[in-house]
């Protein structure tokens, strides 16, 4: 059981973000962390991965100036092995530049049964390269996994939908988005995390991938940053402390609404 | 005026069209001059009323069977596009819309443009307006390449409103094939149980933070002050990632938009992430222990204290209140 993690390596969300004067597009400068949304697809397919009795998990990311701090983290996790693909031509790369890459990525290690990806990233969150890469990949694609299961050849999902859940499954190789939350990424041991300094990172230009530059960045987004401004501020109200009778506050302002 | 021809990616909720594909209608109907849309679903008749009142004069439609909705949208989309293809590509930023345009984009080589708040249209130029970093920075993005133009549309971006449009008329799509990926089959469907009003449509909104304390405090502080309410519970992204409650409760940029009534922000600090799925609600009460939490920068009402105490005595007096 081969599965491939497309994992994603991102400024701290806990920094305030910036853009880029010339580019409009977020500064990635510096060091770049796994992105969390990512550690639940690592946890799950090291699990499943244990569960079927074998096989490497191997991490595919893409980031600028052959930035491995993300991946060292999902390395230590337990991940086997990882792929990074580094090219000044990918910056500006829109979700189907970027899943054009991830995909001829997963080609490039070969012999995948499972691609595993998070629903979205944190910074960029476009929420549609998981479908894009699967179909890039001529593979089935199961998305908004809460639970996957592995037998005899199909992957079975929960599927997250707006009245519940459905029961998907299709046969593999396939693709799977993994909601977050679902499983509780395990935290690096001392032991992993001195073992990650040591695993194979596949270092890859676009061109090794077999794409053309114009494919990807800036020339294949085919969009451009029209206007860049502030939003209209909201303004802050009352804000008090709690003296014990906050509650009651609370219902003369429900009762001024009319909502009560 | 704008563009000759915009097409709807339509989903339905039950046997109505979704709030969402309203939306998108109503907007479509006011930037081009013929709106359709593409429907994937065994109900397309029960839909047609509604969708033509609203804007569309035809639906493209395709029973799905058990074969995941998005998979068959994509193929059926590419399809028609082929000989018949339109300025512009809809979708809500939905679980089965995402699906669909994420596919449908590498099928014809186009880009995507999601999460859109706005759209605008002046002459041959589309422009998606997408708000970043908390909602505090607004970016427009436009279409430079060839069309069709694909963009989704977070839901509650406008309103929805009837503009007395006659039935659209239902167009057998067929012939469709989406090879492998066609094995993604549904086998079986779980509806939750739910008491009261969906989270995106609710006129009263509960979230419960990681202040809460435990998945445990969910129900009986969030859910118990909801149903109260008549309102919906959701959640800050840090209970979800959490495993405390699941994804589809989630309020924020990686979760839903919501622009209720009132928002009650429970035990939630504000961070970027969650205030740009609820800051555009009329009125917003805050709970939270620390006083420098920056929900406070955004609530009409904010109490600094702690949501075990506050909330309790809340409930009991909205009970009393009767």
């Amino acid at each position: 059981m081969n599965i491939a993690v497309c994992v994603k390596q991102i400024p701290d969300p806990a920094t305030p973000g910036e853009l880029d004067d010339a580019t409009k597009t977020l500064k990635r400068e510096g060091k770049l962390i796994l992105d969390e949304s990512d550690s639940y697809g690592v946890e799950m397919a090291l699990q499943l991965a244990d569960k079927a009795g074998g096989g490497d998990v191997t991490l595919i990311s893409m980031a600028p100036n052959n930035e491995v701090s993300g991946l060292r983290t999902a390395l230590a996790m337990g991940a086997a092995k990882a792929v990074l693909v580094s090219d000044d031509a990918l910056q500006g790369s829109d979700s189907l530049s970027t899943a054009k890459v991830l995909a001829k990525a997963v080609e490039r290690v070969g012999d995948i049964d499972l691609v595993l990806t998070a629903t979205e990233s944190t910074d960029g969150y476009t929420g549609t390269v998981p479908e894009q890469v699967a179909e890039l990949l001529g593979w089935p694609s199961l998305t908004f996994a809460k639970h996957i299961e592995i037998a005899d050849g199909t992957v079975k999902i929960d599927r997250q939908t707006e009245a519940g859940y459905d029961v998907v499954e299709a046969s593999l190789p396939a693709v799977a988005s993994v909601t977050a939350g679902v499983v509780e990424p395990r935290y690096p041991s001392f032991k992993g995390i001195m073992a990650a300094k040591n695993k194979p990172v596949d270092e890859v230009k676009v061109a090794d991938l077999g794409l053309s530059a114009d494919q990807v960045g800036w020339a294949g987004a085919h969009q451009e940053i029209s206007d860049v401004r502030a939003a209209p501020a909201r303004e802050a109200g009352e804000k008090i402390e709690d003296e014990g009778d906050a509650h009651e506050k609370i219902v003369a302002f429900l009762e001024q609404l009319k909502v009560i | 005026m704008g563009l000759s021809k915009i097409w709807v990616y339509a989903e339905a909720d039950g046997d109505k069209p979704a709030t969402s594909t309203l939306e998108l209608l109503t907007k479509a109907r006011e930037l081009g001059d013929t709106v359709e849309c593409v429907f994937v679903g065994a109900n397309a008749d029960a839909l047609a009323g509604a969708l033509g009142e609203h804007g569309a004069t035809r639906v493209h439609a395709i029973d799905n069977g058990d074969v995941l909705a998005g998979v068959v949208g994509a193929g059926a989309l590419a399809k028609l596009i082929e000989s018949e293809p339109p300025d512009l590509v809809l979708f809500a930023q939905t679980y089965d819309g995402r699906d669909a345009l994420g596919r449908l984009s590498v099928k014809i080589d186009r880009p995507a443009l999601t999460n859109g708040t706005d759209l605008k249209v002046d002459g041959d130029a589309v422009t998606v307006g997408t708000a970043i970093f908390g909602g505090n920075t607004l970016v427009d993005t436009r279409f430079t390449g060839e069309k069709p133009f694909l963009a989704a549309i977070r839901p509650k971006s406008f309103a929805a409103e009837p503009g007395g449009g006659a039935a659209a008329e239902v167009v057998a799509v067929d012939g469709v094939d989406t090879g492998r990926a066609a094995e993604a089959k549904v086998l079986e469907r779980h509806v939750e149980e739910r008491e009261g009003p969906k989270l995106e449509e609710a006129p009263v909104v509960v979230s419960g933070g990681r202040g809460i304390g435990s998945a445990e405090a969910y129900e009986p502080l969030v859910d118990e002050l909801a149903k109260l309410l008549n309102g919906a519970s959701g959640a800050s992204r840090a209970i979800v990632d959490a495993g405390w409650v699941p994804y589809a409760k989630q309020v924020g940029q990686t979760g839903k938009t919501v622009k209720p009534k009132v928002y009650l922000a429970l035990g939630i600090s504000g961070a970027t992430q969650h205030l740009v799925g609820m800051k555009g609600s009329d009125n917003i009460i805050a709970i939270n222990k620390d006083g420098e939490a920056p929900i406070f920068s955004v609530a009409d009402l904010g109490v600094v204290g702690d949501v075990h105490k506050v909330v309790p005595k809340l409930i009991e007096a909205l009970k009393a209140h009767g």
